[in-house]
């Protein structure tokens, strides 16, 4: 294990490891992120800190066996502080040959392959493609292919079926529980408890017990096998961390996003309307919001992306909290409804989960290419607030964030979380709920102005002085009646109104009001050397591969610093004073350098735009390549001399 | 829609201060005024209320309603309105649209709303042209129409209108006209009584881009013969002496026949009430152009499952079943560990 640390306070015969990174890879059936959901779960209540990345095949239905059909789920645990789900996995479990040839080139040099040793016959090495020049099918366990990994070869189909024949298991049925065996041995090798798991397979498959006992019988049959077979070796351990102390809970992005929006119910104790229409990766939140219907929640399936939105504008004209769920081009759909809550000034969430576009994309893998869409992409002058999160944990602050800014300013915000944070998981320290904001606003109750002949009306547009938020009234409120609409309307009075000077008038109003949120935000936090000369600026899930570079390369003495932003627009008012303090700024994103050129525009400033766009997060070690990049090139600037 | 203690109001209370802006002679204004004096008698107050269109010229028509009100986007006021009436069942909801708002842009979120069965009320002025933006052919324009982007002829088939919504599932569908006040009146004060989602089509005379479109059938010396009185319970009788109805004949069509030649009993017996739209539908499909008899009324009147209705009783069930939410019992529904 080249990159992990092995301690060498041993206990007994185990070895101790700083961390670990497993990668379980087989065909979608094969029940790959049921082990690695388990296999987190279970270092997750053992006290590990983790990260986890599932990655789902691109094709629901591609055809078993093949390459397009591996479904893997990686997850890093450690015994510190960790972000990332590891760059590359120590360990890789392949349960066929297409799971090799699809992850085999992420898994570190020497580290740890355990495969299953039926499957790499004839029938599914021509599938994974490992074939000769005459179509013969060449299998990578003997050829060579794998010098250089330490290799267990383990019959995990044959055994499993061994273990589940005295069960009355018939065999085509015991074959599915071997990716417990899997589990079971992976589970010796790096020294997990078993009760839990056990457990859990009881519970989960209380309504069938024959599959619980098979699957009981193949986990403790992978657990036996690696403590009987010493071709197994050692057994590693990877102690809990030391976490600060409250109570965690393992949560992904998806889940902690529709707490968050539940909680923003709460604190701003007002219903819940969701109008969402299925789409990869947001449909967990509209899956999960569905839930908590006791909690004043109505959830709306709409005909469409646009009926989404307008059932979410909708309900907030009518008082609920509106939210909206989608991906990238379900936003792109719902722009000219979001210009409208622009214009009508009413408090609305857009909640979108990035994925890799343009058009359908990668629907299943991660990118953060729609900050120019988040903030450009409406017609006319639209500016709106856009707030993004930057861990899966993060997402329920970020959404609660999100709807105070909606709520206060009644302004359209639009969210942006992505497909990396969205079924990404990590152990989140439970907030104290009586600590979390009061968001509410108040709705408008009576009238506010006067005319000329002393009689008492409600101005629709009549601002509040400070956030330049105009009333809220909602049906039902005697005696403020009003009309809102997408015509160009006179400030206070809301009447249509065209005159060159109002409509100018009102582009800078609605443009001051979003501005007048910067009020509300934070300094930006600089972690690092304070003498630094080089700045890593982030926003989003780039968060975790920054830390985890920036730590790496101070460790080694390198003089770096980061800051990572959650408001995107407006941005910090701190923000362009603290990027003049450094030499080199650096801003990776999962895009061609949208923020980065947002930056360089905003503050005049120079920025080393780092891109990666390959439906995968970054690897620290891309960003620390990028932070060594940077200080060589100041050597080089100062040698050249000042110009 | 609670019609207890309502205050009593008159068309006053229903006017909004705005001008008026449709063209002189428009159809739309005999619309407003059918409107405006109706609600004074529906039992429900102004602030209940709540008008919402999408973009053409009918939909204008909430900026003179003094209710609350949304003048919103083109096509999209159904989506709008359900989550209005989702949000607040309690609220009397309104959707203003026309031939081109309703049927062309919008069309997937009205057989939506109409699937659905929201409680909303539709009214879809249909003047078969596109007048905001001065003069083209709509969805509902008969083939062969010459307009401003089709002048040699357009070669699209139209809609109809209420084969559309009966096919979408809608529980309540009728005709109605701008030039008889008294008939609008009755059609919207049936709209509101149900419960559910309600659509009318209003023919509307646009008299700049598309005048005497409905002519033939509702000037008033032409309506004893064009014009077909749909009653509920009552044979589809009409004429000057109700000497011509509709009867349904052996090979399963309805047609238009002399009483005098089938007799009274082989005339078809309006029942708006039926489960199978199949009636409704072929009702529907009678007149083929604007130029031959036409029924008006309620085609279709039926009880069905509404939707907020039944959105907020999951809600208020999941309250009695597990109390009000709790945010830290969710936070920590996934199971936790200490540290510390
Ligand atoms: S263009 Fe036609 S429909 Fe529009 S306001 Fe004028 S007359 Fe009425």
């Amino acid at each position: 294990m080249t990159d992990t640390i092995e301690r060498s306070d041993t206990a007994g015969n185990d070895r101790v490891l700083d961390h670990l990174v497993v990668r379980f890879a087989g065909d979608s059936g094969d029940g790959m992120q049921l082990t690695g959901d388990r296999f987190t779960s279970v270092s997750a209540s053992f006290g590990n800190d983790l990260s986890t990345l599932p990655d789902f095949p691109a094709e629901i239905r591609a055809p078993a066996g093949t390459v397009n059909g591996v479904s893997a789920f990686q997850v890093n645990i450690a015994d510190h502080e960790i972000t990332t789900p590891g760059d590359e996995p120590n360990v890789l479990v392949a349960m066929n040959p297409a799971a090799l040839k699809a992850d085999l080139h992420r898994l570190e040099v020497g580290g740890t392959v355990i495969v299953n040793e039926d499957s790499f016959d004839a029938r599914d090495l021509s599938k994974a493609g490992y074939v000769d020049s005459s179509d013969e099918p060449v299998n990578p366990l003997e050829d060579g292919t794998l010098n250089g990994y330490r290799v267990l070869k383990v019959p995990m189909t044959s055994l499993t079926k061994e273990v589940c024949e005295p069960l009355g298991v018939k065999p085509r049925d015991a074959e599915r529980s071997k990716n417990f065996f899997a589990l079971g041995l992976v589970s010796w090798m790096y020294t997990r408890p078993t009760e839990p798991t056990e457990e859990w397979i009881g519970q989960k498959f209380a309504k069938n017990e024959q599959v619980a006992a098979a699957n009981t019988a193949a986990f403790r049959a992978g657990f036996n096998f690696g403590e009987t077979t010493e071709a197994v070796g050692h057994r590693y351990e990877v102690r809990p961390a030391t976490l600060p102390a409250g109570t965690y809970t393992s949560i992904t992005g998806n889940q902690a996003l529709s707490w968050g929006l539940v909680a923003a119910g709460q604190l701003a104790k007002l219903p819940i309307t969701l109008g969402s229409y299925p789409i990869t990766p947001a449909s967990d939140i509209l899956h999960e919001l569905s839930k908590h219907k006791h909690f004043g929640i109505r959830t709306v399936q709409a005909e469409d992306e646009i009926a989404a939105v307008g059932v979410a504008l909708g309900a907030s004209f009518a008082g609920h909290l509106g939210i909206t769920t989608t991906s990238g081009p379900g936003v792109a759909l719902k722009s000219e409804t979001i210009s409208l809550a622009v214009a009508i000034e009413l408090p609305l969430l857009i909640i979108d989960i990035q994925r890799g576009g343009p058009s359908t994309g990668l629907p299943t893998k991660t990118e953060a290419s729609d900050l120019n869409i988040a903030l450009y992409g409406r017609h006319g002058e639209s500016p709106l607030p856009v707030v993004a999160s930057k861990s899966p944990a993060d997402c329920f602050h970020a959404a609660i964030e999100a709807a105070r800014i909606a709520l206060k300013y009644r302004t359209p915000v639009i969210l942006l979380s992505d497909g990396y944070l969205a079924n990404g998981s990590e152990p989140w320290k439970l907030p104290d709920v009586d600590s979390l904001p009061d968001i509410s606003v108040p709705f408008a109750t009576g009238t506010n102005h006067v005319d000329d002949d002393g009689n008492e009306e409600f101005w629709p547009y009549l601002r509040d002085p400070e956030t330049l938020a105009r009333p809220w009234a909602i049906p039902g409120t005697p005696g403020l009646m009003h009309r809102v609409g997408g015509l160009e309307k006179a400030d206070g009075t809301g009447n249509i109104d065209y005159t060159p000077q109002n409509h100018e008038r009102m582009t800078e109003l609605r443009e001051a009001k979003v501005a007048a949120v910067t009020a509300d935000i934070p300094p930006t936090e600089v972690e690092g050397d304070v003498d630094a000369d080089v700045l890593v600026l982030g926003w989003g899930s780039t968060w975790a591969a920054i830390d985890a570079a920036v730590q790496r390369r101070r460790r080694v003495g390198v003089k770096v610093a980061k800051a990572h932003i959650a408001h995107l627009s407006p941005l910090p008012p701190d923000l362009g004073d603290l990027l003049r303090r450094y030499r080199k700024v650096i801003v990776p994103e999962l895009n061609r350098g949208q923020l980065a050129h947002l930056l360089r525009g905003t503050y005049l400033i120079d920025i080393i735009s780092v891109s990666k766009i390959q439906g995968l997060p970054f690897k620290s070690r891309e960003i620390e390549a990028a932070i060594d990049a940077a200080i060589e090139s100041l050597g080089a600037d100062s040698e050249g001399g000042a110009s | 829609m609670s019609t207890a203690q309502v205050a009593v109001t008159t068309k006053k209370d229903w006017t909004s201060d705005q001008e008026v802006r449709w063209c002189p002679g428009c159809g739309d204004y005999g619309i407003l005024l059918a409107v405006q004096q109706l609600m004074p008698e529906l039992g429900v107050a102004p602030e209940n209320t709540v008008f919402v269109s999408g973009i053409g010229c009918s939909s204008r028509f909430p900026y003179y309603m003094n209710t609350y009100g949304m003048h919103s986007i083109h096509g999209r006021a159904p989506a709008i309105a359900t989550g209005i009436a989702t949000a607040r069942p309690d609220l009397d909801v309104w959707v203003i649209t026309g031939d081109g708002d309703g049927l062309s842009i919008g069309g997937n979120h009205l057989i939506h709303a109409l699937r659905r069965n929201v409680n909303i009320n539709i009214l879809l002025f249909n003047n078969r042209i596109y007048g905001l933006t001065k003069g083209q052919y709509s969805p509902t324009s008969e083939v062969g129409k010459v307009t401003k982007s089709t002048p040699v002829g357009s070669v699209d088939a139209p809609f109809n209108p209420l084969s559309v919504a009966l096919g979408a599932e809608a529980s309540f569908v009728a005709r109605t006209h701008d030039l008889d006040r008294k008939h609008m009146q009755e059609t919207f004060r049936a709209a509101h009584a149900h419960n559910g989602a309600s659509f009318v089509e209003i023919y509307q005379n646009c008299n700049v881009f598309n005048d005497g479109q409905f002519s033939d059938i509702t000037k008033k010396t032409n309506r004893e013969n064009m014009m077909i009185d749909l009653v509920h319970g009552e044979p589809i009788l009409f004429g000057p002496d109700r000497e011509r109805g509709v009867m349904q004949g052996t090979d399963g069509f309805l047609h238009i026949v002399e009483v005098a030649d089938v007799g009274l009993d082989q005339i078809l017996i309006h029942d708006e009430k039926n489960d199978r739209p199949s009636l409704a539908f072929a009702l529907a499909r009678l007149n083929d152009d604007d130029h031959s008899p036409t029924p008006f009324g309620v085609f279709r009147n039926i009880q069905r499952s509404e939707y907020a209705q039944a959105v907020s009783d999951q809600v208020v069930a999941a309250s009695e079943r597990r109390g009000p939410g709790d945010l830290g019992e969710l936070l920590a529904s996934n199971g936790t560990w200490t540290v510390g």
